[in-house]
């Protein structure tokens, strides 16, 4: 096939889409149900004018642009657009609250943000006074790629820059916000070459062809979208865009995946099992799924069981791997999950395009079968965290001959046939619902609540709801504040995913010897106090 | 036949139980704020359809289980209510 053959060495990841377009310029490229689809060469020639608006704005090589906009075409050909343009698309949450989206956009200095008119007043309002705003290219509103198209064709002609050169693959193609701990989310950046050598690994492993049906699940912001998005286009296949009220609904989820005849899924686990539990599958024709892949958090074998016995045939991959690395292990679950079965299943092992190792706190190797942090190396890692370079050089170390070493904070132990199991992190970072989140980022915003006095989170782990998120607070005297009041204060400033579930109050909270908050005793407290 | 002030008392007893445990009840009116205000996230959203399903023996349709419908008790009520058989 001509497309395999000729980028399988691609570097630049809008080289994808145009090969594709060279190809399959009728190729339908994206369907966004309820507003259309666009074909490759459509697609192509958009995020050629949206690139040529970019580099009039005085968008260059370098830049960060950022994408404030739902998820739809027009999205999709504003991030192509923007990599064109040599720039790196930085994403933000459509449903956060604009106070945390517009401190992602300063943060990351982008000289331009793409966006449409429901979130522009927001992020005006909430963009720092004592920095440039960027220049906002508003859509009127997204679907279709119509809007985006309307808005490049109000402006009139354009400059035609002199010489369009390929991003070189280590330029930045992308900055991905993720919870930082010490209170403001942290940008991981990600090069053009570490997204193409993990999408060229996906290749060789789930080998999809021009006829393959890719869903989008995940929203732009989530690092799963780069295997969605890009392994898609650089194969001319399909990707269909699953908005984010049918994402969250299993039903009207259950009843797209059969209809748009998916045949390669990519989503939290927790989806999977809402979706095992209230899809209805059995109702639905399934029969286009072929793949089923999963990352971002431990799948309970219940669940995933249940799922196997509903869609049995198809082929089942556990990915794992932080934003920093992208996906860095893998494991296939076998076809018969056994009854007595309750461990979860391994994280697997390293990818071809990378390299591992589980190292004790000397920053040894450890044997196998004794547990240690797991470590990556190599072509997918990230460059650093945007303008922090304490926090990027812990989260590397230099071994003896030189190599550079992400260390994932994850605590995990290799087994005799070389796969890892997961035990637990390092750190005060849990995964609610396949997000990152660090218990510090929601403690450092209680504190912000002004009857707040002592607030400490504390994840547990739940039955029902995978992960509870307790928060217990001491207030100032006579003003306890109301848990409603509490959780409406957190959902103006958190994502959604990160707002506790429970709020427990105590006189003041307890102290270890050395007066810091006694953690292990809040994990202990079921609340009933 | 149940009228929705009546529906709107068992409304609003489950979710201070189920997603607002140690909340003064008087915090929680008819108009607070359940999805928008983080009180009702998707799984709750979800939680709550089948205890409206199971208790008034009601069918929500998928797409009705939104913000339109679902943001206060008020709106729940008027919903459930609107659902049953009228007499």
């Amino acid at each position: 096939m001509l497309l395999s053959g000729l980028n399988r060495t691609r570097e630049a990841l809008n080289q994808f889409l145009d090969d594709s377009a060279h190809v399959r310029p009728e190729g339908v490229a994206i369907e966004e149900p309820g507003c259309g689809e666009i074909s490759y060469r459509d697609l192509a020639n958009l995020s050629d004018q949206l690139y040529r608006r970019l580099y009039q704005l005085g968008v260059r090589p370098g830049d960060r642009v950022g994408i404030y906009l739902r998820k739809s075409i027009d999205a999709v050909a504003s991030l192509f657009g923007i990599l064109k343009a040599g720039a790196a698309y930085v994403p933000v949450d459509p449903s956060a609250p604009a106070a945390r989206n517009a401190y992602i956009l300063n943060d990351c200095a982008v000289k331009v943000v793409i966006t449409q008119q429901c979130f522009e007043k927001g992020f005006r309002a909430e963009a720092r006074l004592d920095h440039e705003l960027p220049h906002l290219l508003v859509l009127e509103a997204t679907g279709g790629g119509s809007f985006l198209k309307a808005a490049l064709e109000r402006e009139g002609d354009l400059v035609l820059p002199e010489t369009t050169t390929l991003p070189s693959p280590d330029d930045l193609a992308y900055v991905l916000y993720t919870s930082g701990s010490t209170g403001a989310p942290k940008g991981v950046t990600l090069s053009h070459r570490n997204a193409t050598s993990f999408i060229h690994w996906c290749s060789e492993i789930f080998d999809p062809s021009a006829a393959e049906r890719f869903s989008s699940h995940a929203p732009f912001h989530f690092d799963l979208s780069i295997l969605d998005i890009f392994l898609a286009i650089k194969h001319g296949a399909t990707l269909i865009l699953v908005e984010e009220e049918t994402g969250k609904s299993p039903a009207l989820l259950s009843h797209l995946i059969a209809e748009k005849r998916i045949s390669i899924w990519y989503s939290t686990p927790s989806i999977l099992s809402l979706l095992t539990q209230h899809g209805k599958i059995k109702d639905h024709d399934y029969s286009a799924l072929r793949v089923i892949l999963f990352a971002g958090e431990v799948f309970p074998v219940k669940h995933l069981r249940t799922l196997k016995t509903l869609l049995p045939g198809r082929k089942y991959y556990n990915l794992y791997g932080p934003t920093e690395t992208n996906v860095c292990t893998f494991y296939q679950i076998p076809d018969r999950i056994p009854e007595e079965q309750t461990q979860p299943f391994p994280i697997g092992k390293a990818c071809a395009h990378l390299q591992t190792k589980v190292v004790g706190e000397d920053g040894q190797p450890v044997p196998i079968g004794n547990e240690g942090e797991l470590c990556v190396s190599g072509s997918a890692v990230m460059q650093c965290y945007w303008n922090l370079p304490e926090r990027t050089a812990e989260a590397f170390f230099k071994d003896g001959s030189g190599k550079r070493w992400y260390k994932t904070g994850d605590i995990v132990w290799e087994d005799a046939d070389g796969n890892y199991t997961y035990v637990a992190r390092k750190d005060r970072m849990v995964k609610k619902r396949g997000y990152r989140v660090e218990l510090g980022e929601i403690e450092t915003c209680l504190y912000r609540h002004p009857a707040v006095k002592e607030a400490a989170v504390v994840a547990r782990p739940d039955e029902e709801n995978g992960l509870l998120i307790n928060a217990f607070l001491s207030y100032h005297q006579g003003n306890r504040p109301s848990i409603i009041g509490l959780k409406g204060f957190c959902t103006a400033n958190l994502p959604s995913y990160m707002v506790p579930d429970r709020f427990f109050f105590q006189e003041s909270l307890p102290k270890t010897s050395t007066d810091k908050i006694d953690y292990q005793k809040l994990q202990t407290i079921d609340g009933n106090t | 036949m149940t009228d929705t002030s009546a529906i709107s008392r068992d409304v609003q007893g489950y979710i201070l139980q189920e997603f607002l445990p140690g909340e003064n009840p008087d915090n929680l009116t008819e108009s607070t704020a359940l999805i928008t205000g983080g009180i009702l996230d998707s799984i709750g959203t979800l939680k709550l359809v089948s205890f409206l399903q199971e208790k008034y023996d009601i069918k929500v349709e998928a797409h009705e289980a939104d913000v339109d419908h679902f943001n206060t008790i008020a709106d729940i009520a008027s919903y459930v209510h609107s659902k049953l058989p009228k007499a």
